[in-house]
C-alpha cells in the first residue's frame, strides 16, 4: 500500500483542466433561479442524483465525475444521500410511471432553494422511451426542470460545463468575501 | 441424456434458429419441469407471447439449447414455478405483461406492473389497469424482529429498487426485493421496430453492458435471417466486448472496496476505468460504445488511432493491474470484510442457473463465450476461472482473473484482427424467421429472442438479463449476515435494475 501512494504522491495529478462552462446551459438558467436564493447558497452545491428510470449509462458517467480525472470536488460539488441535505437533483431517466412518486418524493424533501439538473436524452423528452405505456416521457412532466444536460449518456465532460454553469449562476452577485 | 429427451412434443419451429424450437402440449411442459426439478437441465429463459409461453432450456454444461412452446389454452399455463423456484419472478413478469396466469403458482403477486400504467397487461390482451393494491412482503415472524424499508431511491448513485429487510438486531433474518421500478416498456417498444431502431433500444436495456445487448439482439437476428457477418465486424465485436468487461470489472472491484470502506483501491481502478473508456471513445467514437453494433456488422469502423491505443490499454494495465491485486490481497482489514461474506452456496447456483461472475464464484464454470460458444470466441484461448467459496471475495477474484483473461483475448483479437469490410447487407423482406443467441455480458449471460415478420421488422423480441437468476441468490446471501454488509454484498453481485426490469 505503501508504495501505491508513494507512486500516486509522486506522479502528479491526472485531473484535467477545467472546462468552460456550458453557454447554452448558461442561457437556459439566466432565468431559473431568483438573486435571493443564490446568495443563499453561495459556491458549494451538494447534489443528490434520482434514477427516475435511465439505462444506468447515465449514472456511469455521473460516477465518472469522482473519479481521478474529473474529481468534481475541486468545484464545490459534492454528492449527498439524502435529498434532504441537497441543493440540486439531478434526474436521469424518461421518468418510468413506476418511479413517478419516488421522484415527487425526493423533490418534495429537497430544501428550498433547489435546482433540478435534468441529465440526458431520456430526461429531456422520454429520449428513445418517449411514448411507451411506462414512461411519462422527461422528468418535466413530473417537476420544474432548470436545466438540461444533453447526450447519451452526456460524457463527464459535458456534465461538468453543465453543472459548472450552474455553479457559476449560483455564485454570480455574490458578495466578494 | 439429449436435451429435449423425455419431453415429447408435437412439431418442430423449422424458422427458429440456431437452435431448435418445438410446440409441446401440457405434458410435455410437465415433463420438461420435471426434468428441471431432477438437475437435469437448466432453465435459461421464460416469457410470454401472444397466447403462448415459450421456455428455454440448456443442458448442465451449456452447450446445447432448446426452447419448448407451450399454447395458452384459457390463458394459462401449468405454473413452472410452484415447482422450480427460479421461474417465479418470471411468470408473475408474464402475468403482468401478458395476462398469461401460471396455474398453481404459489405467488400471484404482481411483479413489473405497479398499477401505475394505464392500462393492464400492455403485451397482451389489454384491459383496464388493475386496482392499486399495497405490494404483500413475505412475513418474517419471530421474537424481536424488526423491519427496515429501503428504496426505491438509495443512499449513492445507484439504480431504484426496493429491499425490505427482516432483521434480529444487526442480522438479516430475510431480504426481499421488490422491483420493477424502472421498467421502461422496451419489449413493447421492440415490436413493429426496424431492426437498426430494435439495436438502439437493445444497447440501452442495460446502459452497462450497451455491447453485450446490441451483440445478442444482433446475434439473434443473424440467425434468424442466416447472415454472415464480415470476419472484421466479428473480431471488432469482440474486441468491443472486452473492453466493456474491463471496464466494468475495474469499476467494480474498486467499488466493492469502497464499500468496505478502502477508497485507494476505487481511486485507483477508477483510473484504469477511464482509460478503458477513453480507449473505447478513440476506437469507436462513444465511450460506453452504444450504437456501435448493428443487424449485419458495425456502425463504425476501428479508428487509425485505435490500435495503437488499446495497445497502449494494455501496457497499462499490465503496469497498474498487478500491484493493485496485491494491494487488494494484503490488505488485511480489507480482506477482513470480503472474506466470508455474502456466500452463495454451489447448490443454490446450480438451482438457479446464476451465470456469471456469481455462478462461477459458486462453482459453476459456465461462460457464454465458451458454451454454446460464438464467434470469434471459438478461435480464441481463454480460461474460465472458477471457484468454490461463493464469498464476496471469491466474486471478486473471479473478476480479478477475467481481467488477465480480457487483456489476453484482446491481444489475440488485435493479432488477428482481418482486414475488410465491416457491414452486411441484410434483406429487406422474406419469411418470417426467429433466431434465439445468448452472450457474455459482464454480468453474466443475455439471452434474446427475436422473432421477425416479411417486412424484417420486429415482430416480438424478448431480451433476458443475468440479473434475472442473481437477483434471488443476493437475498439467500445475505441471510445471517449483517445489515450493514448488505452494500458490500450487493456491490459484489451488482446486478442490472434496467436489465431486470426493461
Ligand atoms: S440518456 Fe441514454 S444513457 Fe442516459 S439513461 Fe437515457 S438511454 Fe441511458
Amino acid at each position: 500500500m505503501r508504495r501505491t501512494l508513494l507512486q500516486s504522491i509522486v506522479r502528479g495529478p491526472l485531473t484535467e483542466a477545467t472546462p468552460e462552462p456550458d453557454e447554452a446551459a448558461l442561457a437556459e438558467l439566466a432565468c431559473s433561479v431568483d438573486h435571493a436564493a443564490r446568495t443563499r447558497l453561495g459556491r458549494s452545491l451538494a447534489i443528490r442524483q434520482v434514477d427516475a428510470g435511465s439505462c444506468n449509462g447515465c449514472e456511469l458517467e455521473i460516477h465518472a465525475l469522482n473519479n481521478a480525472f474529473y474529481d468534481i470536488e475541486r468545484f464545490g460539488f459534492r454528492f449527498v444521500a439524502s435529498p434532504r441535505h441537497a441543493d440540486v437533483l439531478l434526474v436521469t431517466g424518461p421518468v418510468t410511471k413506476n418511479m413517478r412518486e419516488a421522484l415527487n418524493r425526493a423533490y418534495n424533501a429537497a430544501p428550498d432553494p433547489k435546482w433540478v439538473v435534468a441529465v440526458g436524452g431520456c430526461a429531456r423528452d422520454g429520449g428513445l422511451f418517449a411514448g411507451s405505456y411506462a414512461c411519462l416521457g422527461g422528468v418535466s412532466q413530473v417537476i420544474p426542470v432548470d436545466l438540461h444536460i444533453p447526450g447519451c449518456p452526456p460524457s463527464p465532460t459535458q456534465l461538468l460545463k453543465g453543472l459548472l454553469a450552474l455553479l457559476q449562476h449560483a455564485g454570480a452577485n455574490l458578495p466578494s468575501s | 441424456m439429449a436435451l429435449l429427451d423425455g419431453i415429447p412434443c408435437s412439431s418442430a419451429v423449422t424458422s427458429h434458429r440456431p437452435w431448435p424450437r418445438v410446440v409441446v402440449d401440457a405434458d410435455g411442459w410437465q415433463k420438461a419441469i420435471d426434468r428441471l426439478v431432477a438437475n437435469e437441465i437448466v432453465l435459461l429463459g421464460l416469457w410470454g407471447d401472444a397466447d403462448v409461453v415459450h421456455m428455454a432450456l440448456a443442458c448442465p454444461e451449456g452447450d446445447a439449447i432448446a426452447v419448448i412452446s407451450l399454447e395458452c389454452r384459457g390463458g394459462t399455463f401449468p405454473s413452472v414455478g410452484a415447482r422450480h423456484a427460479p421461474a417465479r419472478r418470471l411468470e408473475r413478469a408474464i402475468s403482468d405483461l401478458f395476462g398469461l396466469e401460471a396455474a398453481g403458482t404459489p405467488d400471484d403477486r404482481p411483479w413489473l406492473d405497479h398499477q401505475r400504467w394505464d392500462c393492464a397487461h400492455p403485451l397482451g390482451k389489454g384491459g383496464r389497469p388493475k386496482q392499486a393494491i399495497p405490494y404483500r412482503f413475505l412475513p418474517s415472524e419471530g421474537e424481536g424482529l424488526h423491519q427496515v424499508a429501503v428504496g426505491p431511491v438509495h443512499a449513492g448513485i445507484i439504480e431504484p429498487g426496493h429491499f425490505r429487510f427482516a432483521a434480529n438486531g444487526e442480522f438479516v433474518v430475510r431480504l426481499e426485493g421488490r422491483l420493477g421500478y424502472v421498467h421502461k416498456g422496451i419489449e413493447a417498444l421492440m415490436s413493429g421496430a426496424t431492426l437498426d431502431g430494435a439495436a438502439r433500444l437493445a444497447c440501452r436495456t442495460s446502459g452497462d453492458s450497451a455491447v453485450a445487448y446490441s451483440y445478442a439482439f444482433v446475434s439473434a437476428v443473424e440467425s434468424a435471417l442466416q447472415i454472415e457477418v464480415p470476419a472484421r465486424a466479428v473480431y471488432l465485436r469482440a474486441l468491443a466486448a472486452e473492453l466493456e468487461r474491463l471496464g466494468n470489472h475495474f469499476g467494480d472491484i474498486g467499488a466493492i472496496c469502497n464499500d468496505a470502506s478502502f477508497a485507494l483501491m476505487h481511486a485507483q481502478t477508477g483510473i484504469l476505468r477511464e482509460r478503458c473508456l477513453r480507449v473505447a471513445e478513440t476506437c469507436f467514437g462513444h465511450r460506453l460504445m452504444m450504437d456501435l453494433i448493428l443487424p449485419g456488422g458495425l456502425a463504425r469502423d476501428l479508428a487509425v488511432d485505435g490500435h495503437a491505443a488499446v495497445t497502449g490499454l494494455l501496457a497499462e494495465i499490465d503496469r497498474a493491474f498487478p500491484r493493485l491485486i496485491e494491494l487488494y490481497d494484503k490488505t488485511a482489514s480489507l480482506q477482513d470484510r470480503t472474506v466470508g461474506t455474502g456466500v452463495v452456496k454451489p447448490a443454490y447456483a446450480r438451482l438457479f442457473g446464476a451465470g456469471g461472475y456469481v455462478g462461477r464464484a459458486s462453482g459453476r464454470p459456465l461462460d457464454a463465450r465458451r458454451s454454446p460458444g460464438y464467434a470469434p470466441y471459438r478461435d480464441l484461448s481463454f480460461e474460465v476461472p472458477t471457484l468454490q467459496e461463493g464469498d464476496v471475495n471469491a466474486r471478486v477474484w473471479i473478476r480479478i482473473r477475467e481481467v488477465e483473461q480480457s487483456v489476453q483475448l484482446i491481444r489475440q483479437i488485435l493479432a488477428q484482427l482481418p482486414a475488410g469490410a465491416i457491414r452486411a447487407a441484410l434483406p429487406s423482406s422474406g419469411e418470417p424467421a426467429e433466431g434465439l443467441a445468448l452472450v457474455e455480458a459482464f454480468r453474466g449471460d443475455v439471452l434474446v429472442w427475436v422473432r421477425l415478420d416479411e417486412d424484417r421488422r420486429i415482430a416480438r423480441c424478448h431480451l433476458r438479463d443475468a440479473s434475472w437468476f442473481q437477483w434471488p441468490l443476493v437475498e439467500a446471501a445475505i441471510e445471517g449476515n449483517i445489515i450493514a454488509d448488505f452494500p458490500l454484498c450487493n456491490k459484489s453481485f451488482n446486478c442490472s435494475y434496467s436489465g431486470h426490469d426493461l
